[in-house]
């Protein structure tokens, strides 16, 4: 098995796209090749598969933490030494929710954050095949293909316009 | 009508990449003139905490001066960055695209600067810790939560840390460009930032819901840090002038007012000293400009209202202090230049769309409400403490020392620093944020007229 990556001139989109159809038709499915691109196009611009995400999940999980770790802070302090100051009640609760807010707001901030990471399946030193012509435009499309069909599907990509075709096994 | 240069990949990451890849000389020129006040500057600061606070021209009843007055201000700049560049995001408005990265550099940048100036305030730096973390466990003493001063930390700690994480997570692609444009050591530490990127669609999805999702976390966030700030001043119920409860949406509003203006002041700069004519264009400040009459208005009218209701009260305190800060010496001349550079010199000339789309006049008059709203933050802190007592033998005035004008020069010229530094490593203008505007970029033909068009995603 080797990793194969085709790479297309910037202006040449859709040739790209038109790769990946040669592709399925000749029995690659859509989830057996990534697209490589050096800035966001619009998503299926390739035919490539929907991309699913829980990332909506982690601000949540993080504002529900923020909030609990503020609240438990505030209201422990406030508690470990139970100085009654003007006839005021021990636990101030305006106070404790502004403390409270940031706190939310902080857990939900990081959580995002983390969640990007996860999400996005970084950090990733040893991704596979990669070409830095990807980020001065090229766009391009791996996969990984078993020995005996290397030489078809290199011609493959080859005639639907791809400019450059690497090889790493 | 908006114009549009369609540039193709690697130009845009040669343009913009530019001093990155390799500063030219005038760079270095700038950031040793930059260095060499700082280093003056952390002199003073050293000298101050050597010698003591009373260096500082603060004496009873004012204890707060031009050292507070910029903390107050740097804040307010740091309003800008996350603002204008979720509000923007949110709304999808192409014309952010430049603006973003700039505007939230800043606001890390003028953070963690705003949050410097009251550890120096302090006189003795390291007793922060005493007030600001739980103290004293043998005897079971924490810190006061009613305190403004504690609810300032948590606010600003949040800010700072959603703003630096906004920044980096928005960098990863551009790290993967200058990675796969550098060698050697250089480029080892990109390929380590860079974390892995290829640009797959699963990352640049991401990319783009992050900003969103960002965006829309740190908007309440930024409201708040400026309302807490207000209230460092508005829950002193002893002091006229401090104690309005209108305070806290005056300053959201007055630090979006002067923070879109330093974006525009440093969108210029940008344009200047790096050639980025193609990208920083005249359709740009006009947006930016037209954005800031609404905003300069709206903060005129918190301003009149603030104003007026103090007059309406007809309590004699608050009416002399009101009068102290309009025509008595050496506030006078404070208040009118105020309110010239901060709305009636700039928002009317921004009227004029030549003057919009004439990046001079916009730098200059962008320049002028900063003045305007660091005059305003002295005009609210200073005069009030000065008749913080009923009677006049505890009357005084503040003039600040060479030390603390040192420190507040200093304080600039570091947050210009660091941006310098910022620019030398990473691109101020996101690459893949002008790439992507490229992309869906398109023209039209509407009868005899070609027009610019955009593919807007679902």
């Amino acid at each position: 098995m080797a990793q194969m990556l085709g790479l297309f001139r910037e202006e040449e989109a859709e040739s790209a796209a038109n790769a990946t159809e040669a592709l399925e038709q000749a029995g690659y499915s859509n989830e057996n090749f990534e697209i490589l691109t050096g800035s966001p196009y619009p998503e299926g611009a390739f035919g490539e598969r929907e991309v699913k995400h829980k990332l909506y999940v982690f601000p949540f999980m993080g504002a529900l933490l923020g909030f609990s770790v503020a609240m438990l802070v505030t209201g422990a302090t406030q508690a470990a030494y139970p100085l009654v100051v003007g006839g005021k009640p021990i636990l101030s609760l305006p106070a404790m929710t502004i403390i409270a807010y940031e706190g939310t707001m902080l857990g939900a901030i990081l959580f995002t954050v983390l969640g990007i990471f996860f999400e996005s399946r970084l950090p990733n030193p040893n991704a596979g095949i990669y070409d830095p012509r990807i980020t001065a435009g090229y766009i391009g499309i791996t996969l990984t293909v078993a020995d005996e069909r290397l030489n078809a599907v290199e011609q493959l990509l080859r005639r639907a316009g791809a400019a450059d075709v690497i090889v790493k096994r | 009508m908006q114009q549009r240069v369609v540039l193709p990949q690697p130009q845009v990451n040669a343009e913009l990449l530019k001093n990155a890849l390799r500063a030219p000389l005038w760079y270095w020129g700038i950031m040793a003139f930059l260095g060499a006040i700082v280093v003056a500057g952390s002199v003073a600061v050293g000298f101050l905490m050597n010698k003591g606070f009373g260096l500082s021209g603060t004496n009873r009843p004012v204890m707060w001066g031009i050292l507070i007055v910029d903390f107050v201000f740097w804040i307010g700049i740091s309003h800008a960055g996350v603002m204008l560049s979720a509000i923007l995001r949110l709304s999808k408005a192409e014309w952010r695209r430049p603006a973003t990265r700039a505007a939230e550099v800043l606001t890390v940048f003028s953070l963690m600067i705003a949050a410097l100036h009251p550890v120096v305030h302090a006189g003795r730096p390291w007793r922060i810790i005493y007030w600001s973390f739980p103290y004293d466990f043998s005897r079971g003493l924490w810190v006061n939560i009613r305190s403004p001063l504690i609810w300032d930390p948590s606010a600003i700690f949040t800010y700072l840390t959603g703003s630096a994480l906004f920044v980096i997570v928005a960098l990863i692609p551009d790290m993967a460009v200058i990675r796969d444009h550098t060698t050697g050591l250089k480029q080892k530490v990109y390929r380590a930032l860079a974390m892995g990127w290829r640009g797959t669609p699963r990352q640049w999805k991401l990319q783009i819901v992050a900003g969103f999702l960002l965006s829309a976390l740190l908007l309440p966030v930024f409201v708040s840090v400026h309302s807490i700030v207000s209230w460092d001043f508005a829950v002193m119920i002893g002091v006229e002038g401090y104690h309005v409860t209108i305070f806290a949406p005056y300053f959201v509003i007055g630090a979006v007012h002067s923070g879109v203006s330093a974006v525009v002041t440093m969108m210029i700069l940008m344009k200047w000293m790096f050639g980025w004519g193609s990208y920083i264009r005249e359709e740009h400040v006009e947006s930016l400009a037209k954005l800031l009459i609404v905003i300069g208005t709206t903060w005129l009218y918190f301003f009149f209202v603030e104003f007026s209701f103090a007059l309406y009260s007809m309590e004699s305190q608050e009416i002399a202090l009101r009068e102290m800060q309009a025509f008595t010496w050496p506030y006078w001349p404070l208040a009118l230049t105020f309110i010239l550079f901060s709305y009636i010199i700039p928002i009317p000339l921004w009227l004029f769309r030549k003057v919009r789309r004439n990046f001079k006049i916009m730098f200059w008059t962008s320049l002028l409400v900063n003045i305007g709203m660091w005059l305003e933050r002295f005009l609210i802190i200073v005069p009030s403490l000065a008749r913080k007592q009923v009677w006049p033998f505890d009357w005084s005035t503040y003039h600040p020392s060479a030390i603390e004008v040192l420190i507040v020069v200093t304080a600039y010229a570091l947050v210009f620093l660091l941006l310098m530094t910022f620019a030398k490593l990473f691109p101020l203008i996101p690459l893949f944020d002008i790439k992507e505007g490229q992309t869906l970029s398109d023209d039209i033909v509407i009868g005899k007229r070609r027009v610019p068009a955009l593919r807007v995603e679902e």
